[in-house]
């Protein structure tokens, strides 16, 4: 196997694995912060992506639509904060569990009810499609570059938030004692709010992004869902260097497991059987990862709580 | 869409104070992700039962969500309290497993508008379970013999690791007489194929065949146009029907697909349903939709002979097939599954909307390699 598909083999596990931290950031921020497991995290992917179809498709512009995935996402996650989860963060997590798939159902039907059963159109922009040629002969869409940087940019400027800002301070102390900042004035259920759609928004910009280069159906966003819960609990809850450490980490052993297994197999298996089998052991590869990191950390690589 | 629930609706309600003779049990994918093969299916086949004028049949329509133990709970009701003589609507071929076996032994027939895996086919057929679509291969044996014609010698295959991805597969390599760069399955509902089109890139393959139906397939080509990959794509029809060209876009234009229904296939049976799909529904209609309304009419036609009461005499018109089918003419095979032509279409665009143009035959007809093994 030559160095290039090699190096390629890890862009595209990086690609992955960063798109994947844009959902498992918001995902762990609320659960660190609200104590909240909120299963319809992938519905806003979904509300994002269909948002920046919708736009794309009558404006023809990427960038609005992107906006508009952000936009979008964030209000319908401050909606459903206000209307619904507000009511559950004293309650039990299976309550939680089950009003957050409930809203699943109801947004996939919503969307349905809006956009139709057929999946909608979202195509890259044409300034950024096709491959380029970087150093060393590697071909290589820009697309996924961009989705990179894109997300490296996001990355950066989470920490920035958390370390650097009022509310990011006021986020880092909810998650520690949300009593103590309630009684030092903080409006504890604004901040649950904004910390939500800021989840939500994050949710929707990964959905609009990855939108371009897949298919934009009612969904999308659980196959995703599943693999964020993986990262977060790889990363340690609540953390984001966990998240992002965690995120790349299954990104990467999700592309080069499904490349590099079958071809292990291949060495002392026919080609068919192989094949099979080495499929069916990478896409239990992320589980196996879990399992280990569970193993030597109990509460994830960067987990403070048991 | 409202026009859909109406139908759908009047369907129901129609059927309420008459007591229909005939009851006909439809469990289809109607949510979730796959549900537009349902939608489809279902309004072919609700277009053709309205069209026969007919009141004395009753169609109970249920969503089985793309899940087999929902699938399962919805067939033992309407056995059971919905008492259906004729049932049909599946789509994917492991809810159909677990669904017709257990139908057809307690006396129901079972008319499949689309899933046809090879276990139904051979040693597992049935009496009463009739194929109406293709079995799971024929497809896929088409792409093979298309790539032969067309001098492909090196192929990189792919398809989901599921039994319809490997009955892709072994259908494709059935009839493909070139070499393989490679072979790979991939996850079921997996959405990046960066991984897949890497190595397609560095096989040296000349051609790629896949089987990614639904939202696989849209997600594979969008990022196969865009990795720069120019090698020509060969695939079944699952991934270039009418419901996904349009979210796939120019990416997949020119690309050769097979399937045994196209919109321009040249009778006057497929012409009225094109132009009375389009009228009714307000879209092209897909091979689900053609595969549905086949279905319907060929229940309907056996509803003339005799009542599904007389299972022998019901059986047997079922059988002779006597109906109008939008493929021409239509003739089931020992093992009750289709004997017929399989075409090669190529997606092309006219005016705003993607569709696909006849090419020509790429196997004529075909009948499936398992029905030797069916002893019935």
């Amino acid at each position: 196997m030559s160095t290039i598909l090699i190096i390629e083999q890890i862009l595209n596990g990086l690609q992955s694995g960063i798109m994947l931290f844009l959902m498992a950031a918001g995902l762990t921020l609320i659960f660190g912060v609200m104590g909240l497991i909120n299963l319809a995290h992938g519905s806003l992917y979904m509300v994002g992506a269909f948002a920046a179809a919708a736009v794309a498709g009558a404006t023809g512009s990427f960038l609005l639509a992107l906006v508009a995935a952000l936009a979008a996402a964030a209000l319908a996650g401050a909606i459903v904060e206000m209307v619904v989860i507000r009511r559950l963060y004293k309650a039990p997590h299976l309550d939680q569990v089950l009003a957050t798939f409930a809203l699943i159902l109801i947004f996939s039907e919503g969307t349905r009810w809006i956009f139709g059963s057929f999946p909608l159109f979202l195509d890259v922009p044409s300034y950024l499609s096709g491959p380029i040629r970087l150093p060393g002969g590697i071909q290589y869409p820009l697309y996924r570059l961009v989705l990179i940087g894109v997300g490296l940019s996001v990355a950066i400027g989470l920490w920035w938030l958390t370390a650097r800002t009022r509310i990011g301070i006021q986020i880092r102390a909810g998650e520690n004692d949300r009593e103590m900042i309630a009684a030092l004035g903080v409006d504890i259920s604004k901040l649950y709010t904004i910390v939500f759609a800021l989840g939500a928004a994050l949710a929707g910009l990964a959905g609009a992004l990855v939108g371009a280069i897949q298919s934009v159906q009612v969904g999308m966003g659980e196959p995703v869902l599943i693999l964020a819960f993986v990262v977060i609990v790889i990363g340690g809850i609540g953390s984001i260097k966990g998240a992002f450490i965690g995120a790349i980490l299954v990104g990467l052993t999700d592309t080069l497991g499904g490349i590099f297994l079958p071809q292990l197999f291949k060495l002392f298996m026919e080609t068919g059987a192989a094949t099979q089998t080495g499929s069916a052991l990478a896409s239990m590869a992320v589980y196996v990862l879990m399992s280990l990191v569970l193993i030597w950390r109990p509460t994830g690589l960067f987990g403070a709580r048991a | 869409m409202k026009k859909v629930l109406v139908a759908a609706l009047a369907a129901t309600a129609l059927a309420g104070p008459v007591v229909a003779d005939t009851k006909i049990g439809m469990i289809t994918t109607l949510s979730g992700g796959g549900a537009g093969l349902g939608i489809d299916v279902r309004d072919g086949f609700m277009l053709a039962i309205s069209q026969s004028g007919r009141d004395d049949v009753e169609v109970v329509i249920e969503d089985d969500q793309r899940k087999p133990d929902i699938a399962v709970q919805l067939s033992d009701k309407m056995i059971q309290s919905e008492k259906v003589d004729i049932m049909t609507g599946i789509i994917w071929s492991n809810l159909a497993m677990a669904v017709v076996p257990a139908a057809t032994a307690q006396g129901v027939f079972y008319l499949s508008p689309n899933a046809g895996p090879s276990a139904l086919a051979g040693q597992g057929c049935h009496p009463n379970y009739f194929n109406v679509a293709w079995q799971n291969d024929n497809l896929h044996e088409a792409a093979g013999a298309y790539a032969n014609s067309a001098g492909y010698g090196n192929s990189f295959i792919l398809a989901p690791n599921y039994p319809a991805g490997k009955d892709a597969l072994t259908g494709y390599k059935r009839f493909f007489e070139g070499e393989l760069a490679g072979e790979l399955y991939t996850e079921l509902g997996q959405t990046d194929y960066a991984a897949e089109i890497a190595q397609i890139r560095a096989s040296g393959a000349d051609s790629v065949f896949f089987f990614l139906p639904g939202g696989m397939g849209i997600s594979f080509l969008k990022q196969y146009a865009d990795s720069g990959v120019d090698l020509p794509v060969v695939g079944p029809a699952f991934s270039f029907d009418q419901g996904i060209l349009q979210a796939v876009g120019g990416a997949a234009l020119g690309v050769v697909n097979t399937s045994q229904w196209n919109k321009d296939l040249d009778n006057a049976t497929n012409a009225a349903f094109v132009e009375s799909f389009q009228a009714e529904y307000g879209r092209l209609p897909s091979l689900y939709a053609s595969q549905g309304f086949d279905t319907a009419n060929l229940i309907l036609s056996a509803l003339d002979v005799a009542s599904p009461d007389d299972a022998d005499a019901f059986r047997e018109a079922l059988r002779a097939a006597d109906f109008d089918s939008t493929r021409g003419d239509f003739v089931f095979g020992p093992n009750h599954h289709p004997i017929q032509t399989i075409y090669a279409r190529e997606v092309v665009q006219e005016g705003d909307v993607f569709t696909n143009k006849l090419l020509g035959a790429a196997l004529e007809n075909h009948a499936d390699a398992y029905a030797g093994d069916c002893k019935m």
